[in-house]
């Protein structure tokens, strides 16, 4: 796009495109981080995300200040105001996501057994999975590439799918051995977790479009989530 | 976040224009002064009950186009207009139509306040006289206070009548203009650069009163001041080059315009 007539202006947009992007490669760090953790049951790289999450809160906050400032001495108007509204959106989905790998590092404190490798490997096929999202939604928006943000925004449904298997499969471990609980509840804390990280990324996915389009996505989108309705019973 | 966008959408034509009858309605209309062609094959329909903002750059055809509605161009020598304009379904520019006439439906303020150097009272009650509206000084003294409380002016020169117009201060002065346009019973008002003149407060007085006004008349503003144009009208128009690039919504017109001149203009990128 043409540059501003006023260069400070440019200016200001900039500094919040990078401040945006250094939030998101950071909340990127901290979910790999965080489903390393809970997998190895690693407490120190745990520790280390629970205390770290508080320099994504900073960045949202500085990346609020930023917009606000620029919307006060600018008065944005169309695609700057866009702009500026989804940097604000977009940063308290990162932060969202920051606070859910948080929750998850946390687990990996109360899971004192070695995992059954079954559900090991789905919980890490999940993680691959939500980071894949997360990773393609941030180069989506960095790219203003709405076709990149839409496919994230879709593919949201094999999260949701790949979560229910796991859902279904801590049941089963669970009314096998009731000592299994206290480790599958947290299994499924974590496996939710990484579901609503999914979520935040079609969230921003959906301000990549309205940033690039001015208009909402209108068509609905597939979700695949059905836990909601399961009972032991069903399996 | 499912629908949390949905009130900055952008419908495909203005929303307002289903809403309200037609005022004004322009079918290719080219204005030239001399050699130079001002205004491009320009149509729009503009609504009643409404206030419409011409923006875009200097130069770009606003205030001309403004000034067809009333025909002051008519004063200008070497100026030209071709095309229809039609006001409640009449040509303006036909031959039986009586300008003099036409300009009473067709209420006037300009950048700078201009009272004429009489009485606060004689400000507004000489278009009424002229016009003979008023068959006795009884019936022009309720025109003139009527007109007066509309401007929001009333209550501030109510002890002063007989005192000089131009002793008012700049925002006094332009609201004393617009009850002297409202005086003669105009439907459309016709406002260039309004407050251009005027501090921020008196500015927000003169905006206020364009949001009451709105209720009864068909206003179209021309503004330098894209903020104004956002914050006072329902409709944007905006010109380029003598052209008539987009007219919308203006809800739409400043979070999603359609057009990239529209874009680069009013986010401050042009040229």
């Amino acid at each position: 796009m043409t540059d501003h007539t006023t260069k400070a202006y440019d200016q200001d947009i900039a500094i919040l495109k990078s401040q945006l992007a250094e939030m998101g490669g950071f909340a990127e760090e901290q979910l790999a981080h965080a489903i390393q953790a809970l997998s190895k049951r690693d407490i120190v790289l745990a520790d280390q995300v629970i205390a770290n999450d508080q320099k994504l809160d900073e960045l949202e906050r500085q990346i609020e200040e930023k917009a606000i400032r620029t919307i006060a001495r600018r008065q944005p108007m169309a695609s700057d105001l866009r702009e500026i509204m989804v940097a604000i959106r977009i940063s308290s989905d990162i932060e969202r996501i920051g606070d859910l790998a948080k929750n998850t590092a946390k687990r990996a404190h109360a899971i004192s057994e070695a995992l059954p490798r079954k559900l090991a490997t789905g919980l890490s096929r999940m993680g691959t999975m939500a980071q894949a999202q997360l990773t393609q939604v941030l180069d989506a928006y960095a790219r203003r590439d709405d076709e990149k943000g839409l496919a994230v925004w879709r593919a949201d449904e094999d999260l949701d799918s790949l979560y229910n298997s796991i859902f279904r499969e801590l049941l089963t471990y669970m009314m096998e051995d009731p000592r299994n609980i206290s480790m599958c509840t947290h299994l499924l804390f974590g496996a939710k977790n990484l579901e609503r990280i999914g979520d935040h990324t079609t969230n921003i996915a959906e301000n990549i479009h309205f940033l690039v389009h001015g208009k909402p996505i209108i068509e609905d989108r597939p979700k695949n989530d059905i836990t909601a309705m399961m009972r032991p019973s069903d399996e | 976040m499912d629908h949390q966008t949905s009130s900055l959408v952008t419908p495909a034509a203005p929303r307002i224009m289903a809403e309200r009858p037609v005022r004004i309605s322009a079918r290719d209309v080219n204005i030239y002064y001399g050699e130079k062609h001002a205004i491009k094959n320009l149509s729009i329909n503009i609504p009643d009950k409404a206030v419409s903002a011409f923006i875009g750059p200097s130069g770009c055809g606003k205030s001309t186009f403004l000034r067809a509605v009333n025909r002051m161009n008519d004063t200008i020598v070497g100026c030209r207009v071709t095309g229809d304009i039609q006001m409640d379904g009449k040509n303006i520019n036909s031959r039986e139509v009586d300008v003099v006439e036409l300009r009473s439906h067709v209420g006037m303020v300009f950048q700078k306040p201009n009272p004429f150097p009489k009485s606060i009272y004689e400000n507004v009650a000489y278009g009424p006289r002229i016009h003979g509206l008023a068959s006795n000084k009884a019936d022009l003294d309720v025109i003139v206070e009527s007109s007066l409380k509309k401007a929001g002016l009333f209550e501030e020169v109510k002890d002063r009548m007989q005192q000089s117009g131009t002793g008012l201060s700049g925002g006094q002065q332009q609201r004393l203009c617009i009850a002297r346009a409202i005086a003669v019973n105009p439907s459309v008002i016709l406002m260039d650069e309004p407050c251009s003149a005027l501090d921020p407060i008196a500015t927000a007085r003169i905006e206020e009163l364009i949001d009451e006004l709105r209720q009864n008349y068909c206003i179209i503003i021309v503004t330098h001041s894209m903020q104004q144009a956002a914050r006072v009208s329902q409709l944007t128009a905006f010109f380029h080059l003598g052209t008539l690039v987009e007219f919308g919504d203006t809800d739409e017109m400043f979070t999603a315009p359609q057009d990239k001149r529209t874009q680069d203009y009013i986010t401050g990128r042009f040229g």
